[in-house]
């Protein structure tokens, strides 16, 4: 109890919390080149409230709290601390006048332990053993268990997440910003994180907390901030808004509902995985474990569950990226495929979407007609006794272009010239245009403003009504709701039997993506038999 | 009795260049910058040490020539790899091929002359004593300078927070800015230090190894400097262990040639690449988990403001 009131903000800012902000910035401005970030943004931040930070990518969220942190100079407009302009020369700085960060992008260090990635992100004027007794006493006080002496690389997310938190505590911030805390998070973690918030709202503590969820935001905070390219649109009470209502302010207008055909039949099964078995390549990577599914045709399939659970391992293995021993794991339209390389799995009518954009779905540095060839070479037409027809290829890129609303400067640009939202809706497009029988997908929408994560779902359910068979693995719980027919959640390598969409409730993919089973009574039955 | 004390001896002074020099590259690497000029560096300090011994007479002042030297050509590496963001394998292999010929112009003048190498201790009584006496209490100031050097090296990296700080830009650049460290002021610093050292492990060379100059006497040891970090595993304890076992394979077949043992030569010569390939081999299969090297080394980093 003494180490918690050791916590409490000493001043009585909560009582006059009517008078003057915490902190304020006035006509803040970050240009980068013509480009400007942030326009004039004023925003006030009181102590005892949580204040959430809404707006899509790009619409200059994180170059407002990196400004607020002290990480990049503000080209116009002032910061304001407890009525005080100040000027932040670093982080380190911010730190010391109590603003506390949690990055979204963990600024952790593998390969240093937890207390060594503490000492880090503190000022050092304590011994590290004094500092190691503190970690261990707040981490105690906010119920956020945690190892000192192991590695990061062994962590969960979840528990790296746990570091960040309790690394900024310790510094005993008066302002705390947190970066999508609970993107990473299960359900149920997520539910003690706010635990924690509330908590440290209640001790005179002020947060500014970004988020895309926004029921969320409905539950947890008491004002919204929100953003849209660059400007502060408004400002508002989240608990008398819907979700709807604060999407339309975010994006400047309504999203596209995305509808299923009535009547979407399923046929024959056109992916089937039966017991794949599979040793991680790398060394922290995941082992698959005896994993089975089918897939219909007409059928979308979800796969939820919390990154690095062998997820990508599962993709490497049904793209052929990586070889199976046994040709039966992975079966293809009725013929087994789990020896066949990736270009051979495509002449079957397969079709990936892998979940990088730069890097692993396209060649960054090189043309949209060229990224179209190099997945369709071999089943598109685009090669002609060994030349590349560039008028196929450019075809190709008007097609998407036209059935998915990509917005580009030019006919051709390169790959890495296209924000997010248009060069994953180009991806998509391009491997749906070669009308696939069987499409499996990564992280459809991962960081794609609402108007183009709607566009792409749209597309999936629409390839599915044409009888394609359809995986998606996505972390966004709500996205598989509106799109999956089944969901099936993976842990630690292995898959969970299948769930029909209305009965997977959160409660229940949370449960499995934590790894508890959902059906203890099988196992003591069988037990009994 | 006599040849052992011999052996020993010629192994320690065959290392000493080699310790010193991976010592410097261990924290430059560690800082997350990998320099491949090492090479490049210890020649033109060696050149540089022999052109300050001879000129001032001065054992001392020649060594802190040879520092002074592989410090500023580090610093070019550092203006280029860390300022303007250049690939640093094509930097560091570009002041490799620069130093070599900047010792041939700066030794050109000193090839032919000879100095009196660097003295080494004389305790009597100690000194004297069989077997063991030279070999501890008999060495000169670079091979005592070596051992002091490394660990330092290991109290600062894993006993001080700077030291934290400098691994941690190495396993990630981005993180470390994102808390606020000055990440490329740090590596420079890693750089020049890495440059210092490699300009007194050449300037060793002409001053306590072979009292006289001549042009590329470095012969590949900057490269061997290399793989011993890699050896290593950007571990200071290794690092020592790995110094003298090349050092002692390489005595060892000069000697067993001189015996006439019945394998080509040219197989002899290769045994301590051949040692060093088959240790690699060993440690990376008895690795548990985590990875050895600085997760960020070699990789460029540009911050942004």
């Amino acid at each position: 109890m003494q180490a918690h009131q050791r916590m409490l903000d000493p001043t009585p800012n909560g009582l006059h919390s009517g008078e003057s902000p915490l902190l304020q910035t006035l006509g803040l401005t970050k240009r980068y080149g013509d480009f400007l970030a942030n326009d004039s943004i004023h925003i006030d931040i009181w102590p005892k409230q949580i204040h959430a930070l809404l707006g899509e990518n790009g619409a200059g969220k994180s170059t407002l709290v990196k400004a607020i942190y002290g990480l990049i100079q503000p080209s116009a407009g002032e910061i304001r601390w407890q009525g005080q302009t100040i000027v932040l020369s670093g982080p380190s700085e911010a730190r010391s006048r109590g603003i506390g960060m949690v990055f979204q992008h963990f600024s952790l260090f593998d390969n240093l332990t937890v207390a060594e990635n503490v000492a880090l992100g503190l000022d050092g004027k304590e011994s590290f053993k004094d500092m190691s007794a503190r970690l261990e006493q707040v981490s105690k006080t906010y119920g956020l268990p945690l190892d000192p002496k192991r590695e990061v690389w062994q962590l969960s997310v979840g528990e790296r997440q746990r570091i960040e938190i309790v690394r900024a505590l310790m510094q005993d911030p008066k302002f705390l910003i947190l970066d999508e805390p609970t993107a990473v998070l299960t359900p149920q973690e997520a539910d003690q994180l706010f635990v924690v918030l509330e908590r440290l709202k209640a001790e005179g503590r002020a947060i500014l907390y970004i988020s895309h969820k926004l029921e969320e935001v409905k539950r947890l905070c008491d004002t919204a901030t929100i953003l849209r390219g660059g400007k502060k649109v408004d400002t508002c009470n989240p608990r008398l808004e819907t979700a709807a209502s604060l999407a339309r302010m975010m994006v400047g207008g309504e999203i596209k509902e995305v509808k299923a055909a009535a009547g979407r039949k399923t046929t024959v099964p056109r992916l089937v995985v039966n017991d794949l078995s599979l040793a991680p390549s790398e060394p922290h990577g995941v082992r698959l474990e005896h994993i089975s599914f089918e897939l219909k045709g007409g059928e979308i399939l979800g796969i939820a569950g919390v990154a690095g659970n062998g997820q990508d391992e599962l993709f490497a293995a049904l793209s052929g990226e990586r070889l199976s021993k046994d040709p039966g794991t992975v079966v293809i339209e009725g013929i087994a495929a789990g020896h066949l390389s990736i270009t051979q799995r495509r002449k079957l009518g397969a079709a990936f979407v892998p979940e990088e954009r730069l890097g692993h779905g396209t060649a960054p540095r090189m043309k949209l007609s060229e990224n179209a060839l190099l997945t369709g070479h071999a089943a598109s037409g685009m090669v002609h006794r060994g030349f590349i027809d560039t008028a196929a290829t450019l075809k190709t890129v008007d097609r998407a272009t036209e059935t998915f609303d990509v917005r580009k400067a030019k006919r051709d640009p390169e790959a890495a010239s296209l924000s997010g939202g248009n060069l994953q809706k180009f991806i998509v497009g391009r491997e749906i245009l070669r009308n696939p029988a069987v499409l499996v997908v990564s992280q459809p929408t991962w960081g794609v403003d609402a108007g183009a994560a709607a566009v792409i779902r749209q597309a999936l359910l629409d390839l599915a009504t044409a009888g394609a068979a359809v995986l998606v693995t996505s972390q966004d719980l709500d996205e598989l709701a509106e799109i999956a027919d089944r969901i099936a959640v993976m842990f630690h390598g292995h898959l969970s039997a299948p769930l029909a969409t209305a009965d997977a409730t959160r409660e229940k993919l949370g449960l499995l993506m934590g790894g508890s089973s959902l059906e203890p009574k099988e196992a003591a039955h069988a037990v009994g038999a | 009795m006599e040849l052992i004390e011999a052996i020993i001896l010629a192994v320690l002074a065959a290392s000493t260049p080699l310790l010193i020099a991976a010592t410097g590259e261990l924290v430059t690497e560690r800082s997350g910058v990998l320099n491949l000029g090492v090479e490049g560096m210890m020649i033109v300090g060696a050149a540089c040490g022999f052109g300050g011994a001879w000129l001032t007479g001065s054992i001392f002042i020649g060594a802190l020539f040879g520092i002074v030297a592989g410090t500023l050509m580090s610093l070019v590496f550092a203006l280029m790899a860390l300022g303007l963001a250049v690939n640093q394998v094509a930097t560091g292999l570009a002041l490799t091929i620069l130093g070599v010929g900047l010792s041939g112009l700066i030794g050109a003048g000193f090839v032919g002359e000879r100095i009196t190498p660097a003295a080494h201790l004389y305790i009597p009584g100690l000194t004297d004593i069989p077997l063991i006496g030279r070999v501890l209490f008999g060495e000169d100031a670079f091979v005592y300078f070596s051992l002091a050097l490394i660990v330092g090296i290991w109290w600062f990296l894993y006993r001080t927070r700077a030291g934290l700080i400098l691994r941690a830009c190495g396993d990630n650049h981005v993180s470390a800015h994102a808390l606020g460290y000055p990440v490329l002021r740090i590596r420079t610093f890693a750089v020049m230090f890495g440059g210092g050292c490699a300009g007194l492990a050449g300037a060793y060379l002409p001053l306590a190894y072979t009292p006289f100059f001549i042009p590329g006497m470095t012969a590949g040891r900057g490269w061997i400097a290399l793989a011993l970090v890699v050896f290593s595993s950007w571990r200071p304890g290794r690092l020592v262990v790995g110094a003298y076992l090349f050092g002692a394979v390489t005595i060892l077949q000069l000697h067993a040639q001189g015996w006439g043992v019945g394998i080509p030569s040219q197989l002899m010569s290769a045994l301590p690449y051949l040692a060093t390939v088959i240790v690699l081999v060993l440690l990376s299969r008895a690795r548990t988990g985590g990875s050895t090297a600085p997760a960020a080394l070699g990789t460029v980093f540009v911050p942004d403001r």
